[in-house]
Parts: C-alpha cells; sequence; structure tokens
C-alpha cells in the first residue's frame, strides 16, 4: 500500500562544514560609520535640541559638536568617565556655565523653540524653566517651607495662600509631604540626607519648570534613599523632562528611557536606554558599559 | 584578567566542554546503532551523568554572574544566551540516550541501505557546525546550520514513511521498526537543538532574536 506523500522530497545533502573563522566580536561592532543616534529616538517630541555645540575653558575645549535631542516628558541620562564633558554639557542646558571666567560657547541650545544662547535670552526666566538638582544636597540654613518657596519669593510672589499651595504641591510632587508637613517651620538642616536631596527637588519643582537637571543627585545617599528619588524620578517624567548625570549604570538602566555616552567631551553614541545596555552599535560604548573602558 | 572576563571565559569553557561531550555521545551512538553494541549504549549512558553535571555548574554560573555582576551588552547576551545554550546540550544527551537504548532492539535492518547512517551523519553535521558558530563567532556559519534543518526534516519525514510502508506490508517487522521511529525522530530533535543552539549564536553575535522569524515584523530588536 502506497503512502501519501505530502510534499516531494529532495535527496539530502552531505552537509559541509566550514572552517571556524577567529573573529571574536559581533559584526555590528567592527563597522566603523555608524549613526550616533537610532532614528526611532528622535520620532518622540523634542523638549530640548542641542545643535553643533562645542565649549572652551579658555584654549581648552571641553565640548565638541554635540548634536543631542531630549523627548518631551522622558529621562535621558549622560553617562561617561570622569572628565568627557557630561556635567559640562549638563550645566549649558540653563547656562551654569555662565558663571565660570573664561568660558566659551559655540553652536545652539534649544528649550522648546527658545535659542538659550540667544543674545535677548533671560537667563534668570531661562533657569526657571530649566531646574537643577547638584550632586550635594544644598538646602538653604532656612526653614523646610522657606526652602521651597524661595523661588516664588524671589519671583515677587508673597501671597500666603499661593505660597502655601505650591510648596505643598512642590513636596508632594518631591513625595516628601507626608515625612515633613507636620514640621514645615524646622530647620532644612535637620532632615536626613536623602530627605535634604528631596527638598531641593521640591525646590526645583516648586517654580513649576519645564524640565529638570540632575548632577549626580544620588550619589551621596544610601540605597533606599537613592532608591526613593529614582522612584521619584519616575513619577516626575509624567509632568517634566529630566536629563540626569550619573555615574552608576545600573541607575541609568533603571530610570532613563534614553542613554547618551560621552567620551572625551564627544557625544559617541545616544540610544533607547535598553538598546544601549543590551546591544549598543558603537565599540566603545559596549567597552565603557561592560567595564572594559580604556 | 578581571575576575568577571575570568568567570565569562569559565562559561566558555564549560559550553565548549558541553558541546564536545554531546558530539562524543552522538558518535558513540551512532556506532552503538550500527553495530547494535549494548556496550557502547552503555557508554552512551554512562556519558549523560557528565551532561547533568555541566548543566548545573553553568546554570549556576550564569545566575551567579546576573546577581552578582550586572553584565551589560555583549556580556548579557552571552550569559542569557547560555542559559537556553546549556539545556539545549543537555536534551542532547537524552535523545542520545533514547536511541542508544533502542540499539539492540533494531535488528536485522529494515530500512533501506545508509539512510539512517545519513540522517545521522546530516544531525551530526549540524552539531558540529552550531558549535563551531559559537567559538568561532560566526554567524554566516549559525545560519547554515538554521537551513540545514529543514534538510533533516526532508530526510526524517522520508524514512518515516517508509517505516510505516513496511509496517502496513510486513506486520512482522512493526516492533523493530516502531523502536526505529522513536530513533529518526530522536535524530530529528537533536538536529531541532543544534537550530535552536544557532539562533542563540545569532542573538548573541547580532543582538537581535533569530527565532519566528514569521513574527519579526512585530517584534522589536534589543
Amino acid at each position: 500500500m502506497e503512502i501519501e506523500d505530502p510534499r516531494p522530497v529532495p535527496e539530502p545533502v552531505l552537509l559541509q562544514v566550514p572552517p571556524p573563522s577567529t573573529g571574536l566580536r559581533p559584526a555590528s561592532l567592527q563597522q566603523p560609520d555608524l549613526p550616533l543616534t537610532d532614528p526611532s529616538v528622535l520620532s518622540a517630541p523634542i523638549m530640548l535640541q542641542v545643535e553643533r555645540l562645542n565649549l572652551f575653558y579658555g584654549d581648552k575645549q571641553a565640548l565638541s559638536d554635540i548634536h543631542l535631542k531630549v523627548a518631551r516628558n522622558s529621562v535621558m541620562s549622560f553617562i561617561g568617565p570622569s572628565g568627557c564633558g557630561k556635567s559640562t554639557l549638563l550645566r549649558c542646558l540653563n547656562r551654569m556655565n555662565d558663571l565660570i571666567d573664561d568660558v566659551r560657547v559655540q553652536g545652539r541650545v534649544l528649550l522648546g523653540d527658545t535659542d538659550i544662547y540667544a543674545p535677548e535670552t533671560d537667563v534668570i526666566a531661562l533657569r526657571k524653566r530649566a531646574g537643577m538638582v547638584f550632586q550635594k544636597s544644598n538646602p538653604f540654613p532656612k526653614s523646610i517651607f522657606e526652602n521651597v518657596a524661595y523661588g516664588l519669593r524671589i519671583q515677587g510672589q508673597s501671597d500666603r495662600n499661593l505660597l502655601e499651595e505650591a510648596v505643598e504641591r512642590s513636596l508632594k510632587g518631591a513625595g516628601l509631604w507626608d515625612e515633613v508637613k507636620d514640621r514645615l517651620k524646622d530647620s532644612a538642616q535637620g532632615l536626613s540626607g536623602g530627605q535634604q536631596q528631596r527638598l531641593c527637588i521640591a525646590r526645583a519643582l516648586a517654580v513649576r519648570p519645564e524640565i529638570i537637571l540632575m548632577d549626580e543627585p544620588c550619589s551621596a545617599l544610601d540605597p533606599i534613599a537613592t532608591a526613593r528619588v529614582e522612584e521619584l524620578i519616575l513619577e516626575l517624567k509624567r509632568e517634566f523632562t529630566i536629563v540626569i548625570v550619573t555615574h552608576n549604570m545600573q541607575q541609568a538602566a533603571r530610570v532613563s528611557d534614553h542613554t547618551a555616552f560621552f567620551w572625551m567631551g564627544k557625544l559617541i553614541e545616544t540610544d533607547l536606554t535598553e538598546k544601549m545596555f543590551t546591544n549598543p552599535r558603537q565599540r566603545m560604548t559596549e567597552d565603557y558599559i561592560t567595564g572594559r573602558f580604556g | 584578567m578581571r575576575q568577571f572576563d575570568q568567570e565569562l571565559r569559565d562559561l566558555r569553557d564549560g559550553i565548549l566542554a558541553m558541546a564536545g561531550l554531546a558530539e562524543e555521545m552522538i558518535d558513540l551512538t551512532s556506532q552503538a546503532l550500527k553495530e547494535r553494541s549494548r556496550a557502547k549504549a552503555d557508554e552512551v549512558m554512562a556519558l549523560d551523568r557528565g551532561m547533568d553535571e555541566w548543566e548545573l555548574k553553568l546554570d549556576r554560573l550564569c545566575i551567579d554572574m546576573l546577581a552578582l555582576r550586572a553584565p551589560a551588552a555583549g556580556d548579557l547576551r552571552l550569559i542569557a544566551s547560555s542559559l537556553k545554550i546549556v539545556p539545549e546540550l543537555e536534551r542532547i544527551g537524552d535523545h542520545c540516550c533514547n536511541i542508544a537504548r533502542r540499539a539492540t532492539y533494531v535488528h536485522p535492518p529494515i530500512l533501506s541501505s545508509g539512510s539512517l547512517e545519513r540522517l545521522a551523519q546530516e544531525v551530526r553535521t549540524m552539531v558540529r557546525m552550531a558549535v563551531d558558530s559559537f567559538i568561532g563567532s560566526d554567524a554566516g556559519l549559525a545560519r547554515t546550520v538554521i537551513q540545514a534543518d529543514d534538510s533533516v526534516d526532508e530526510l526524517y519525514g522520508k524514512i518515516y514513511r517508509e517505516l510505516l510502508r513496511l509496517m502496513m506490508s510486513d506486520p512482522l517487522c512493526i516492533e523493530r521498526a516502531s523502536h526505529l521511529i522513536l530513533v529518526v525522530k530522536n535524530w530529528e530533535r537533536i538536529a531541532d537543538q543544534a537550530t535552536n543552539i544557532a539562533e542563540e549564536v545569532l542573538f548573541i553575535l547580532e543582538g537581535r532574536s533569530a527565532k519566528h522569524t514569521y513574527l519579526q515584523d512585530h517584534s522589536k530588536d534589543m
């Protein structure tokens, strides 16, 4: 009896074994001219755009031809070895480098539609739009309430009700309200390190910025306080855009949507964080995030 | 050398040791089948213990590295894929045992000359190429393995149909043919295991899944 044959049966061919290659590196990392940015990253609405940015400290060039876009309501991490220019770039984004003598900046930084280096730009107004949180928490020697209200007061706001409302909203936004609501008149210096850092975030939130710049905000905090700030960052991005400089690559992986890797003043690669940490396109990025740099 | 690099090297070396053991088991299985040798079949089953030990050891190493080293990029892909490659190799050992166990039940021969040996040879070649693609970081060779699976499937189908014809035409050979159906099915499964290993090699090298390519439009590159 013949069995129904559902498909033609070709004569099998014995396979030949080619000699194994000796290359140990994935082919994708051997291609020299890959673009710095995955095009998909650029499809979201843009909050901040850096174009052809160069920065000089006197004769020394610290940033070279930086092009970068930060999507609205996202978190971007800047990573790279010490001295690579990531904090310098962060400080360019609200013109904090203006405070340093002998600094020269070329290129454009657009916050929304505003060229922040245009001659007519009001730097004080700019810093209201681009708040900053520093590595070391720096509460003023004032009460908790006055620390948060400070930015609004120097803008001329004196209405007690409005100030109280803003302080409560900002402390809630920074996840600190429940811990301090009964002691708002106490000195901010009495708070723990993690609380002080969240107070500084609340202070930045009070003036309703569009973007929050964070320069290693957790480097002085213990793991529990760090986890709270990281959770806060994830909550804040619903309302704000955040750029964070960090030396902690796991932190960059945990909190950011996009990551940018810098080396010697140059942007080497930027992409979706999950892509950067699983399959970066540049060999240098791979070496840095796997700890084989240098 | 950094401790982590040493651990990654230990992982690669362990996988190569498992792969070497798998190839040895495949060769012994082929011989046991050809010679209907109980002794060689027993040797195959004795080697399987080594596979099981390696699997436990390499699983532990991978979990430790994930927990303690926070691997990223190529290191992460290597470890994640190793957690899949190791069980594939271990399954190859199990399939060899399943075949070897039947080595003495398939005599006298009922299949057309050489087809069973040809299947075993093709499967062995696929395993060798999959291992070489891992050793040599050779994406082209890994793709060759994946393509070769179709050839093994065709050969398996051809032998399967031949065995069905034999059983229907001669009830006296049903027992032997039943054993042989399981033998060829196990060879075919080993080829699938080699294919899965090759897919993992492509993931390690290229960072994107080579599995289920019909879903490619819906999947996201990693």
